[in-house]
C-alpha cells in the first residue's frame, strides 16, 4: 500500500475538470485508489464522490492506492497532480 | 430595465428567442416484486449505457469550433453519467425503496441537486445544473420524457432561458445566437462557462423579471454590467450600437494578441504584466495576455473598514491572490496611505502639503507594528506563489536598509513559530521621489528590483501638482527632465543585474513604448485591459528602432518636440 500526501493550491479546490481526468486516469489501474481528507475517504472512481468533498486551495488530501500495479499508479498519480492540479 | 452577473462581456443587441423547460413528474408507483426490481435496475443500467453513447458520439463528432472547455464539459458530463455513486442511489432506492426507475433516478437527481445547492462554493454550485441536465438526459432515454426537438434559433437572437445546462448547448445552435440570458445561475455556471468561451455576451441570475420579455422582444443585453433593456427607444439602441462597433473593435485586439508573445520585430521579449487591487482582477489579466502582477496595491484591503486589518485577514488577502496567480511573479507594494489617500481609523492628521508629507514607507517605518504585520503577512502567503516586496516612496537609502530590518525580524519571528514562509523573497523599491531615481546606483545594491512609479516621479521632478487646474499644463511625462531620470535608473538597474519594471501611467502609453524599449526597459505594468494595446506596440517595432529612437530623443530639450517626433515613429 503506498500513501501520497498532497497539499492542493488551485484556489477553487479539486474542480470538475481535474476531477474528471483523476477518475479516467485511475480506472486505468488495477489498485483500489481512494482519497482521504479530513475524516472522509472515498473511492477515487466517482467523479461526484470527489465534488462533494467540497475541496478548497488549501487543503491537506492523501491518496491511498492499494493493489498489484500500486508502484505505476502512484507515479501516474504524481504526474497528474503535476500537470493538473497545482500542489505543494 | 433588469440587472443580473455580467458573465461575459460584449454588448448583445437582438430579438429575443425564449425557451423554457418542462419538468418531468414523480408516479408514485411502487413495484410488488423481485422481478419488477431487477428489470427496473437494467433499464436505469441501459439508459445509462446510451445516454453515454450520445455523448460520446458528440465528442467524436466534435469539428474545429469547438472549444476544448465544451469537449471538456461533455467529458465530464460523461462520468457523471456513468457515476459509481449515482448508480448506487438509484439502485438502492428501486431495491429497498421498491420506487419505479423513473422515481428513483428523479428523487436521487434532485438529492443531488440540493447536495450542491447547499455548498459554500459559488462553483459548487453550480453543479447541481449539471446534475439536473444527466437526470435529464438519462430519463429521456429511459422514454420517459419525450424528445426534446432541436430548436431552430434565428441566428442574431438572444437566447432566454431558466439556465444552459450542456446538453442544451448540444441541442441547440447557440454558436450563432447573439447572447443569451438566464434566470438563475452564477459566474461559474455552465451557461457562463460555454459564454465566456464562444465570446458570446451573457448575463446569468437575471431572476424572475427575465420572465416577462417576450417571443420576439428587441433586447441590448450588456455582458459587462449584466443589464438588459428590453425594447429600447432608438437614443438608446443607436448608443449600444456605438457601443458594440467600439467593443469589437477592442476585443477583436485583445483576442488576435492574447497568445501572441510580446516580442519586438527583431526577437527582444518584453514581459507585460498588470496593475491590480485585489484577486478578483486576476482573471482579466490573464484574459488580456498578462505575464504576472507588477504592482498590487495594499490599499484596498485597509480602505472601507473600521479597524485596521488582523495579520489573518492580510494573509487571507495575499494568500487568495497567490493562488490566483498560475506562479507567476505578483509584486506586492507595501500600504501607501498618506498623501490624497485616508483612512478613518488612522487619524492622520491635516497636512499643509500631504504630498511632501507622513505618508507610505514613512508611516510604515514610523509604525513599525503595523507594517511588522503586513510583512508578516505577505510572508506567510509567500508559499503559496511567486510573491514580492515593494517598498513605496523610498526617498534615501537608509528608509530601504530600515525597512529590510523590519522585513527580518518579521521573518525571525514567523521561524519562532514554526510558520512557514520563503526565506529569500525578492525585496524592491518604488522609484518614484527624484531623490532615489538620483540615487539609483547606491540603492540598487540594497534591493532585488526597481519599479518606476512616474505618476509620482513627473509631480516631484517638475514640482507640478496635477490635481490643481492652473498648473496640471506643466504635468509631462515626457519632459526630458523626467525622461533622463527614467533612464538612469534602468541603466543603473542593469548595470546591477536587477530587474527594472515600470508600473505607473507612461507605461501604457503606447507613444511613450518605443522610447521605453530603446532605453532597455523590459518590463512594463498597467491596467489588465491596456495589455492589448501597448503589445500591439511593441510586436510592430525592432529594438534597433527603439534605440535609434532614444538616442535621437536624448538630443531634444523640449518635450512638445519629443512628442512630436515620437507621434512620428508610431509604427
Amino acid at each position: 500500500m503506498i500513501t501520497k500526501e498532497y497539499t492542493i493550491l488551485a484556489p477553487e479546490g479539486i474542480h470538475a475538470r481535474p476531477a474528471t481526468t483523476l477518475v479516467k486516469l485511475v480506472k486505468k489501474f488495477k489498485s483500489t485508489i481512494s482519497l482521504k481528507t479530513g475524516a472522509k475517504t472515498i473511492a477515487l472512481n466517482s467523479v461526484l464522490n470527489i465534488l462533494a468533498l467540497a475541496t478548497k486551495g488549501g487543503d491537506q488530501i492523501g491518496i491511498i492506492i492499494d493493489g498489484e500495479d500500486e508502484q505505476e499508479a502512484a507515479e501516474a498519480i504524481d504526474t497528474f497532480f503535476k500537470e493538473h492540479l497545482p500542489y505543494s | 430595465m433588469i440587472k443580473g452577473i455580467g458573465v461575459s462581456s460584449g454588448i448583445a443587441i437582438g430579438k429575443a428567442h425564449v425557451i423554457y423547460k418542462q419538468k418531468a413528474a414523480l408516479t408514485g408507483l411502487l413495484l410488488d416484486n423481485e422481478e419488477a426490481v431487477a428489470i427496473e435496475m437494467s433499464k436505469f443500467d441501459k439508459a445509462v449505457v446510451k445516454s453515454i453513447e450520445e455523448v460520446e458520439t458528440l465528442i467524436s463528432e466534435a469539428d474545429d469550433t469547438w472549444t476544448e472547455e465544451s469537449i471538456a464539459i461533455l467529458e465530464t458530463q460523461v462520468e457523471f453519467l456513468g457515476d459509481p455513486q449515482i448508480r448506487e442511489n438509484v439502485h438502492t432506492k428501486i431495491s429497498s425503496e421498491k420506487k419505479n426507475v423513473n422515481d428513483a433516478l428523479i428523487e436521487v437527481i434532485a438529492a443531488l441537486v440540493v447536495m450542491f445547492q447547499a455548498m459554500t462554493d459559488e462553483y459548487m454550485r453550480s453543479r447541481a445544473a449539471d446534475m439536473e441536465d444527466i437526470g435529464e438526459r438519462i430519463l429521456r432515454n429511459l422514454g420517459q420524457v419525450s424528445q426534446a426537438a432541436p430548436h431552430e434559433i434565428e441566428p442574431g437572437s438572444i437566447l432566454i432561458s431558466q439556465d444552459i445546462s450542456p446538453s442544451d448547448t448540444i441541442s441547440m445552435d447557440i454558436r450563432h445566437v447573439a447572447g443569451f440570458a438566464t434566470i438563475v445561475g452564477g459566474p461559474t455556471s455552465h451557461a457562463a462557462i460555454v459564454a465566456k468561451a464562444r465570446g458570446i455576451p451573457a448575463a446569468v441570475g437575471l431572476g424572475h423579471n427575465l420572465s416577462h420579455i417576450n417571443q420576439g422582444d428587441l433586447l441590448i443585453l450588456d455582458g459587462l454590467s449584466g443589464e438588459m433593456i428590453i425594447n429600447p427607444d432608438e437614443e438608446t439602441l443607436g448608443i449600444y450600437q456605438q457601443r458594440r462597433e467600439q467593443y469589437s473593435g477592442q476585443l477583436g485586439l485583445m483576442k488576435a494578441l492574447k497568445d501572441v508573445s510580446a516580442k519586438t520585430t527583431d526577437g527582444q521579449k518584453i514581459t507585460l504584466v498588470a496593475n491590480i487591487s485585489e484577486a478578483a482582477d486576476m482573471d482579466l489579466v490573464f484574459e488580456n495576455g498578462g505575464e504576472g502582477v507588477g504592482l498590487l496595491r495594499s490599499e484596498l484591503l485597509f480602505m472601507g473598514r473600521e479597524s485596521m486589518p488582523t495579520e489573518d485577514e492580510q494573509f487571507e488577502f495575499y494568500k487568495k491572490v497567490a493562488l490566483k496567480s498560475q506562479n507567476k511573479p505578483v509584486t506586492i507594494r507595501t500600504i501607501d496611505i498618506g498623501g490624497d489617500k485616508h483612512l478613518p481609523y488612522f487619524n492622520l492628521p491635516k497636512e499643509q502639503n500631504p504630498f511632501l508629507g507622513y505618508r507610505a514607507i514613512r508611516i510604515s517605518l514610523d509604525r513599525k507594528e503595523l507594517f511588522l504585520t503586513q510583512l508578516k503577512a505577505i510572508l506567510r502567503a509567500s508559499v503559496f506563489g511567486d510573491l514580492r516586496i515593494m517598498f513605496p516612496m523610498i526617498s534615501h537609502v537608509q528608509e530601504v536598509r530600515d525597512a529590510k530590518k523590519v522585513l527580518e525580524m518579521a521573518k525571525v519571528e514567523l521561524a519562532e513559530a514554526n510558520i512557514d514562509f520563503k526565506p529569500d523573497i525578492e525585496v524592491g523599491i518604488m522609484i518614484e521621489v527624484p531623490s532615489a531615481a538620483v540615487m539609483a546606483d547606491m540603492l540598487a545594491k540594497e534591493v532585488d528590483f526597481f519599479s518606476i512609479g512616474t505618476n509620482d516621479l513627473v509631480q516631484y521632478t517638475l514640482a507640478v501638482d496635477r490635481l490643481n487646474d492652473k498648473v496640471s499644463n506643466l504635468y509631462d511625462p515626457f519632459n526630458p527632465a523626467v525622461l533622463r531620470l527614467i533612464s538612469y535608473v534602468i541603466e543603473q538597474g542593469h548595470e546591477h543585474h536587477l530587474h527594472v519594471s515600470m508600473c505607473g501611467e507612461l507605461a501604457a502609453d503606447p507613444l511613450a513604448t518605443l522610447l521605453l524599449i530603446g532605453m532597455d526597459l523590459r518590463e512594463f505594468s498597467m491596467s489588465a485591459i491596456s495589455i492589448p494595446m501597448i503589445k500591439n506596440a511593441i510586436i510592430k517595432c525592432s529594438f534597433l528602432d527603439a534605440k535609434v529612437v532614444f538616442e535621437r530623443v536624448k538630443r531634444m530639450s523640449d518635450s512638445e518636440e519629443i512628442k512630436a517626433y515620437l507621434r512620428t515613429m508610431i509604427p
